[in-house]
């Protein structure tokens, strides 16, 4: 049974939709995240939850009671905000202590939770520190703690790694999904950054303009995107216009002349082909794949990226740095992929 | 040319600090020592060092009961202000950018009228005969008409009137430094309305309350023509009381001493509250 339902959850602001329809279903002790470019009501999603936005329509329904009857004090949501929103006036320990107090937790047990889960944050030795004495990681953490220690029945991020440099951001990344796994809280975790996505949840469900374009988990994702933006969104892609026909009974992809055998049930007529860029190899015998000339290459430290510029267009290739030598730019190549490699989506109009 | 670039703060700021030692400085350096001249009846104001005019104020009780009365309409006002100012600048920072323009623009109304003008009107309702006491007889709260004229109520009351802009804009600029999060973070651990004011927000505006404070005690305590005007002659504050040494008595030594010593215990009470509360909200003052 699920644990969080939410069902056609919409929000209007004015005539615009920021949130259209939403249905997401959460199993407990689940991480899901909510990915999508910037304005496409990934914060709007979250704050209805928490109760911070007036929904337009739609339901909420946690363990079976219908999470909008509830004021937004008593759902008992844990919430790390993207500014974190710490208490400027109060130290650490108090601010971690805050949700505690308000639940009327006698004060022996708040200290000792409250050096608990600063201890799982790794933060013990800062308890009476004031926030603006403290770096954007120690920051995060002290939101987080404060969020984790009222034993929140979800846990809802909005970006909190967003403020931090790459670094910390994967430490910290790491971190949380061990927090996370440690504790068996479950997770909403807003990002625009897919790599976080990827790396931290069980599943994904990546929006856009305010409708859900696909929830999947985050492999599934990848190596079958719903739909060409979905492709895009998650890693580099190359996307190309085509068309299905019919050939003595078989149906043909038809990229522009290169023609491979398409894919089961692939949808007649003009299409969006698309391919990863790590799926594409150099290959030596030109009658095989499609002719280009590398425009760049550039070192990415585990793996090389190309531009080439083909017959189809340009297309990005990417080549795991295994040592072997890769083409020089100005160099002429010969691309190839598999039917396999491909995702083919019927056209949208244009 | 060139200058010595220790120099140019100085020579930069020079045309203002020259502007501020001739219009500010001088006439207080001055006012300062006329409080040590000495002055009669019959020879008027001579040159000669005395500390009489101040030893006068400080032993005679009628000035020290002006002076308490001063002090005391400050405070009502200061309190006052705040407990009036804090409430509506938070209902201000709170509503839609086009209703708070017209809202503020109302709260600083008493600002726009001349204070001539103002403390006249509070006159007309001030009256035994006034709007105030009719109201307050036929509401039958009070029995017999009540006449505020020439009563500290009645200079709290207009006074207060006045300064509550200063304190609204105090807050607000406060106010709008708060992070909004802070405020929804603080509801979502569980905390009421009421608590999230209490415990979050309140504590944040101090700053902003204590300079609100700082301006309205000091407006109120110096405060000239409100006073004059619903206190008259029977209800003299400092600012009064000076004016009538100078421009009535005549006895301008005694009118300077009053001043000094009103300037200096503005000084005094405005520096010690200061770093008593700053002390006390230390951390909310980066
Ligand atoms: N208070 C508001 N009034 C009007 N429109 C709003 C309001 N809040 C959000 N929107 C609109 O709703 C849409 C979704 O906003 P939302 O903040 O949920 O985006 P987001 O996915 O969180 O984006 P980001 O990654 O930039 O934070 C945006 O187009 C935004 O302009
Ligand atoms: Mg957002």
């Amino acid at each position: 049974m699920s644990y969080l339902a939410l069902e056609r959850l919409t929000k209007a602001y004015g005539g615009v939709l920021a949130v259209e329809a939403l249905d997401l279903t959460v199993a407990r002790g689940e991480f899901i995240s909510l990915l999508g470019p910037s304005g496409c009501g990934k914060t709007t999603t979250l704050q209805m939850i928490a109760g911070f936005v007036e929904p337009t329509s739609g339901r909420a329904m946690l363990n079976g009671t219908d999470l909008f009857g509830v004021q937004p004090n008593k759902r008992g949501l844990g919430v790390v905000f993207q500014s974190y929103a710490l208490f400027p006036h109060v130290t650490v320990a108090e601010n971690v202590a805050f949700g505690l107090e308000m639940r009327g937790v006698p004060r022996a047990e708040r200290e000792q939770r409250v050096k608990q889960t600063l201890d799982l944050v790794g933060l013990s030795g800062l308890a009476d520190r004031y926030p603006r004495r403290m770096s954007g990681g120690q920051q995060q953490r002290v939101a987080l703690a404060r969020a984790l220690v009222i034993q929140p029945a979800i846990l809802l991020l909005d970006e909190p790694l967003s403020n931090l440099d790459a670094k910390l951001r994967e430490e910290m990344q790491t971190e949380l999904r061990a927090i996370q796994r440690s504790v068996g809280t479950t997770t909403i975790l807003v990002t625009h950054d897919q790599g976080e996505a990827m790396a931290l949840s069980d599943r994904i469900v990546i929006m856009n303009k305010g409708r859900v374009e696909q929830i999947a988990r985050p492999d599934e994702a990848y190596a079958r995107p719903a739909s060409a933006f979905v492709a895009n969104f998650l890693g580099k892609t190359n996307t190309l216009p085509a068309k299905v026909v019919n050939e003595g009974g078989r149906h043909v992809v038809d990229i522009a002349g290169f023609r491979l055998p398409a894919p089961g049930r692939s949808p007649a007529g003009p299409v969006t082909v698309t391919v990863r860029p790590e799926r594409i190899s150099f290959v030596d015998d030109s009658a095989l794949g499609v002719r280009g000339r590398v425009q760049s290459r550039v070192f990415q430290g585990t793996h090389w990226l190309f531009h080439i510029e083909t017959e189809l267009g340009a297309l990005i290739v990417l080549r795991q740095n295994d040592g072997a030598a890769v083409p020089l730019e100005g160099q002429d190549v010969c691309l190839a992929w598999g039917e396999n490699d491909l995702l083919i989506e019927a056209s949208r109009g244009v | 040319m060139t200058v010595n670039p220790k120099l140019t703060p100085l020579l930069l700021s020079g045309p203002a600090l020259l502007v501020f030692i001739g219009l500010v400085i001088s006439p207080l350096v001055m006012t300062a020592l006329l409080s040590f001249y000495d002055w009669g009846q019959y020879k008027g104001i001579v040159a000669e060092f005395t500390i009489k005019n101040w030893h006068e104020v400080i032993a005679d009780g009628y000035y020290y009961e002006i002076f308490g009365r001063t002090l005391r309409i400050a405070l009502f006002v200061t309190l006052i202000t705040v407990l009036i100012g804090v409430p509506e600048a938070y209902i201000l920072n709170r509503m839609t950018p086009r209703w708070r323009g017209v809202f503020l623009l109302v709260v600083i109304g008493p600002l726009l009228i001349s204070v001539v003008a103002r403390t006249l009107g509070w006159a007309l309702l001030f009256g035994s005969t006034g709007l105030i006491s009719q109201a307050l007889l036929a509401l039958g709260i009070a029995r017999e008409p009540v006449d505020l004229m020439f009563t500290e109520t009645g200079v709290v009351i207009a006074l207060t009137h006045v300064l509550v802009p200063f304190m609204v804009l105090a807050v607000m600029a406060a106010l709008q430094r708060l992070n909004p999060d802070v405020e929804n973070a603080a509801m979502s651990l569980g905390a009421s309305a009421f608590t999230v004011w209490r415990r979050v927000v309140l504590p944040q505006i101090v700053p902003g309350i204590l300079s609100g404070s700082v301006i309205v005690f000091a407006l109120a305590a110096s405060a000239f023509a409100t006073p004059a005007i619903i206190g008259g002659r029977r209800l003299k504050v400092a600012a009064t009381l000076a004016y009538d040494e100078f421009l009535n008595t005549l006895n301008w030594p005694l009118g300077a001493a009053i001043a000094m010593i009103l300037l200096v215990a503005l000084v005094a009470i405005i520096v010690g509250s200061n770093r008593l509360i700053e002390r006390r909200y230390a951390q909310v003052f980066e």
